[in-house]
């Protein structure tokens, strides 16, 4: 019987990726983009030793609609990274496995997340129409 | 490098489509992927209608129902029927079970049913487990003493450290776990996945093994046990109610112990 012509079972498109599941692809796509975010923090802070030109209009280019959007994007993956981070600590210490215990996890990871963003922007906005 | 889609060859095309048999009052409509060697052809879902007024409550009763009834050709691994063999494993509408524990009544619309994920397929629903098994020789599943068993009994073991195999010794070797793992999936060639590393936990946690030691040095690799991301799915599917990613991070703790003690 020939064996190199066995086709591969279907994966992703027949797998039913429970929330934990998808909260780890999360987990690895919020990671790329904080390491992009280092990248334009570095493009920020040479904006700002290049004088008040160049850093003027890095801060316009922050302040608009699409900065606001892109900056609100990394503080949520900041959080989310952070949160599900410390669940990965306690994973690690061997703890919070059962799937009762996991469920609930997720659930906090997000809130946190959400919630400490939130928090942040709110933060941030009281204080630029105080300025 | 991961491949998330399909080789070209095992691209699904549509199937036939059986009739419900006549004067049937509770049809269960059933989808089944189907592959046969010697066709050329590629893969395909087949769709068949079943009473259910005339079929046992299990989704293997419903398979054992269409192969007897409808299509003899449809191929599939099962022996014990109440879970403890571990052959009827399959993917049952997106998640990895047991067919004979995994009751129709809990299944809403068709039942789906497609070989365990991401493995090669010898015919319709039955997987090729050969690197699998060799996966699980590989951690040497068994005893191993350099000392001399005492010469008037067998090696015995307190009830507290008996304890510390449940949970381990009720695995199956379905391979639900390993093939619902998407690092399995990417690595499977070097990473050995749930059910095995559960199985060599099983082994570490024996107080009757005197190889720990040497049983830790084949585990430490960036492959064979440090791929699992703690994604869950193992955990999430066991047929068994186990928890291999637990036991995997009893592993991972074991390995950070040894360099700290």
């Amino acid at each position: 019987m020939s064996s190199n012509n066995r086709p591969l079972s279907p994966h992703l498109d027949v797998y039913k990726l429970p929330l934990s599941a998808l909260l780890s692809i999360v987990h690895r796509g919020t990671g790329a983009f904080l390491s992009l975010g280092s990248v334009v923090l570095v493009w920020w802070l040479m904006a700002l030793a290049g004088g008040q030109e160049s850093f003027a209009s890095a801060q316009s280019f922050m302040g608009s609609f699409f900065g606001c959007l892109i900056l609100f994007g990394w503080t949520f993956a900041l959080f989310f990274h952070l949160a599900n981070g410390i669940r990965h600590l306690v994973w690690d210490a061997g703890y919070g496995f059962e799937k009762e215990a996991v469920e609930k996890s997720s659930l906090v990871v997000l809130g946190a997340a959400g919630f400490l963003t939130i928090l942040v922007w709110i933060v941030a906005f009281t204080f630029s129409t105080g300025a | 490098m991961a491949e998330f889609k399909l080789p070209e060859n095992s691209v699904i095309q549509k199937g036939k489509t059986y009739p419900a048999p006549e004067g049937a009052t509770r049809i269960q409509e059933v989808e089944v992927y189907r592959w046969d060697p010697d066709s050329g052809e590629n893969p395909r879902v087949d769709k068949y209608k079943i009473d259910l007024d005339s079929c046992g409550p299990m989704v293997l009763d419903a398979i054992i129902k269409i192969k007897n009834e409808i299509d003899p050709t449809l191929t599939f691994r099962r022996s014990c029927r109440e879970g403890i063999c571990g052959s009827c494993s399959m993917n049952i509408n997106g998640k990895n079970t047991l067919a004979c524990t995994k009751d129709i009544g809990d299944i809403e619309g068709p039942i789906k049913i497609y070989p365990l994920p991401h493995m090669p397929v010898v015919k319709d629903i039955v997987p090729d487990l050969t690197h699998f098994y060799a996966q699980y020789a590989s951690i040497k599943p068994w005893i191993q003493s350099s000392t001399p068993p005492p010469s008037d009994r067998e090696r015995l073991q307190s009830k507290e450290d008996r304890t510390k195999l449940d949970g381990l010794y009720e695995c199956i070797l379905c391979a639900c776990c390993s093939t619902s793992c998407p690092s399995y999936w990417w690595n499977g060639d070097r990473y050995l996945g749930p059910a095995i590393l559960l199985q060599a936990y099983r082994w570490l946690a024996d107080s009757r093994d005197e190889n720990a030691g040497e049983r830790l040095d084949e585990l430490e690799d960036p492959f064979k046990l440090y791929r699992c991301h703690t994604i869950m799915n193992c955990t999430e599917t066991c047929p068994k109610g186990l928890n291999p990613a637990k036991a995997i991070a009893e592993i991972k703790k074991l390995l950070v112990e040894r360099k700290i003690a």
